[in-house]
C-alpha cells in the first residue's frame, strides 16, 4: 500500500515537472514581463499551434516544415462555420463602417463593445478612401473581378472567418474564429466586397 | 527668447495636431519637421530633465550627477548611444529608463517599485521621462552602438529576437506582423522593417520622440508599451525583461545608424 502511494507521488512529480518543462525559459521570462490589463488577460500569451508555428521567422516567411503547414491549414479549415441561416451578404454600407474602424480588443477598449474589422489598416478597398495600408492585397473591384459564384462566396466567407485555413501564417487576423467580428458583421463586410451595388465593385 | 520660441512652437504644434488627423499625415509631418528644423517641443522636457539631473532631491537629498549611465559617473554625452548595456553593479542589462531608476533608488533613495508601478507621466515616473529627454539629446548625431558582447547582453538579444517574432493574442500579431517587410504601411503610416539595419535605425534612431498626435514626449518604454497595446497583448511591465530585450535587438540591428533623438513623430 505504501509502495503504491510512493509510485503515485513519483508519477505526480514526473507529470508536474513535464508540465513545467513545457514552458521554455524564454516563455517563462516573456510571460513574467507582462501583466493583465482590462480585457487583455495573460491568457493572450498562451499560443495555439498556429501561433507557435508562425512565431518561427522561417515559417512566417513561407518556409518551415511543409507537412506542419498543411496540418495547420487543415485544422484551421475545420473551424470555419458557414453562416447559420445560409445568408452570406448583408449591407455594404454597414460593411464600410466596419472596414473603417480599427477599434477593439486592446486593454484600453471596453470589453463587450463591438470591434471594428480594421480592414483599411492593411487593404485598399473603396478607392475613394486614400488612407489605406498595404500589408494585405488591394480589394478594389473584388466582386467585379471574381463574380459571386458559390465557390467565391464561400471562399471569401472562409477567408474572413479564418484566414489561416488558406495560408498558415497569413498576417490577417482570424475574424470569425476568434470572434473578433460577429456573424452579422462578417455578412456586412462580405457585402462590401461582393454586392454588385457596393462602391467597391463600380 | 527661448521661451518665446517655445511658445511659438507650441502654437504651431497644436495646429499641427489638427493637421495630423488629415489624410496626408505623413507628408504634413515631413513638412512640419522641416519647418521647425532644430526646434522640437521635446526641448521643454529636455530643459526640465537637466534641472532634475542636477538638483539634490529625494530621501537622500542627492542629485543624479554621479549617476553612471555606462560611461562613468556623471557622463551623459554619448551614453544613450550605447544603451541598453550590461551593468556590473546590478548584474543586469539595463536600458536608459531602468538605469535612471537604479540611480534614483541608489543615489537619491527613491522607491524603484513605486516608479515602476506608476503610469506614464505619473509621479516620479514623470521625472524619469524628463531625464530621458535630457540624456538622449546629448547623443544626437552620434552612431548607434548597442553592445552585444557580455553573455547577458547576448542572452537579451536572443530574447529580443524571439519576442519580436512571438505571435499571440486574438489577432495573431507579433512585432513582425508589421515590421518585418520593406515598404509596408498601416493606413498611411510607414512601417520600418526592423529586421533590417536601415529600418531598425529608422525606428530605434528616432525614439524617444515628441509625439505630435498626443502632444507629449514618449520614451522608448512608452513606445513599446503602445505597440503591445495595439498588438492586443497584455500590458508589458515597465522596464521588464521583454522591453529591454527588444531594445537590445533593435539597437543591435540598427548598429551604426544615426541617432536623431529626441525625434518628432506623428
Amino acid at each position: 500500500m505504501k509502495k503504491l502511494h510512493l509510485m503515485i507521488s513519483a508519477a505526480l512529480v514526473v507529470a508536474a515537472s513535464t508540465s513545467v518543462m513545457a514552458q521554455s525559459k524564454f516563455e517563462k521570462d516573456h510571460t513574467a514581463s507582462f501583466k493583465a490589463n482590462g480585457q487583455a488577460g495573460m491568457d493572450r500569451l498562451e499560443r495555439d499551434d498556429t501561433q507557435k508555428f508562425c512565431s518561427d521567422p522561417a515559417a512566417l516567411a513561407g518556409k518551415g516544415d511543409p507537412k506542419k503547414r498543411e496540418a495547420i491549414e487543415k485544422a484551421n479549415m475545420a473551424t470555419i462555420k458557414q453562416p447559420s441561416d445560409g445568408k452570406y451578404l448583408g449591407d455594404w454600407k454597414e460593411g464600410e463602417k466596419i472596414a473603417q474602424s480599427g477599434r477593439g480588443a486592446t486593454w484600453t477598449d471596453k470589453a463587450g463593445t463591438p470591434n471594428g474589422g480594421g480592414c483599411y489598416n492593411c487593404h485598399q478597398i473603396n478607392k475613394k478612401e486614400i488612407s489605406h495600408g498595404n500589408i494585405g492585397p488591394s480589394l478594389w473591384n473584388y466582386g467585379k473581378v471574381r463574380g459571386n459564384s458559390e465557390a467565391v462566396v464561400q471562399y471569401t466567407w472562409g477567408k474572413i472567418y479564418n484566414s489561416k485555413a488558406y495560408n498558415a501564417c497569413s498576417n490577417m487576423p482570424r475574424m470569425g474564429h476568434y470572434k473578433l467580428l460577429t456573424e452579422d458583421q462578417m455578412r456586412h463586410v462580405m457585402a462590401l466586397l461582393l454586392d454588385p451595388a457596393s462602391p467597391v465593385n463600380q | 527668447m527661448k521661451k518665446a520660441m517655445n511658445s511659438a512652437l507650441l502654437v504651431s504644434l497644436s495646429m499641427m495636431a489638427g493637421l495630423a488627423m488629415a489624410q496626408s499625415a505623413t507628408d504634413d509631418i515631413a513638412k512640419y519637421r522641416e519647418m521647425i528644423a532644430d526646434g522640437n517641443p521635446a526641448e521643454l522636457y529636455e530643459a526640465a530633465g537637466e534641472d532634475i539631473w542636477s538638483k539634490p532631491m529625494g530621501p537622500k537629498n542627492a542629485s543624479l550627477e554621479k549617476c553612471d549611465l555606462g560611461k562613468g559617473p556623471g557622463v551623459v554625452k554619448g551614453a544613450s548611444a550605447e544603451l541598453p548595456r550590461y551593468f556590473k553593479d546590478t548584474n543586469k542589462v539595463q536600458d536608459l529608463e531602468s538605469r535612471i531608476i537604479t540611480c534614483m533608488e541608489k543615489l537619491q533613495g527613491y522607491d524603484a517599485k513605486e516608479i515602476i508601478n506608476a503610469g506614464f507621466e505619473k509621479g516620479k515616473r514623470k521625472d524619469v521621462e524628463a531625464v530621458v529627454a535630457y540624456v538622449v539629446t546629448a547623443s544626437k548625431g552620434m552612431k548607434i552602438n548597442v553592445p552585444v558582447k557580455h553573455p547577458k547582453e547576448k542572452e537579451m538579444y536572443a530574447m529580443g529576437e524571439k519576442a519580436f517574432f512571438f505571435q499571440g493574442g486574438p489577432m495573431d500579431f507579433s512585432c513582425a506582423s508589421c515590421h518585418a517587410e520593406d515598404g509596408k504601411r498601416i493606413r498611411l503610416q510607414d512601417l520600418p522593417n526592423i529586421t533590417d539595419q536601415k529600418g531598425a535605425a529608422l525606428g530605434f534612431g528616432y525614439w524617444p520622440a515628441y509625439r505630435v498626435s498626443s502632444g507629449n514626449f514618449w520614451t522608448m518604454q512608452r513606445r513599446l508599451n503602445d505597440c503591445y497595446r495595439q498588438q492586443r497583448f497584455p500590458e508589458p511591465i515597465y522596464t521588464s525583461d521583454v522591453t529591454i530585450a527588444l531594445s537590445v535587438y533593435m539597437g543591435a540591428k540598427a548598429k551604426d545608424g544615426v541617432i536623431n533623438t529626441p525625434g518628432l513623430k506623428r
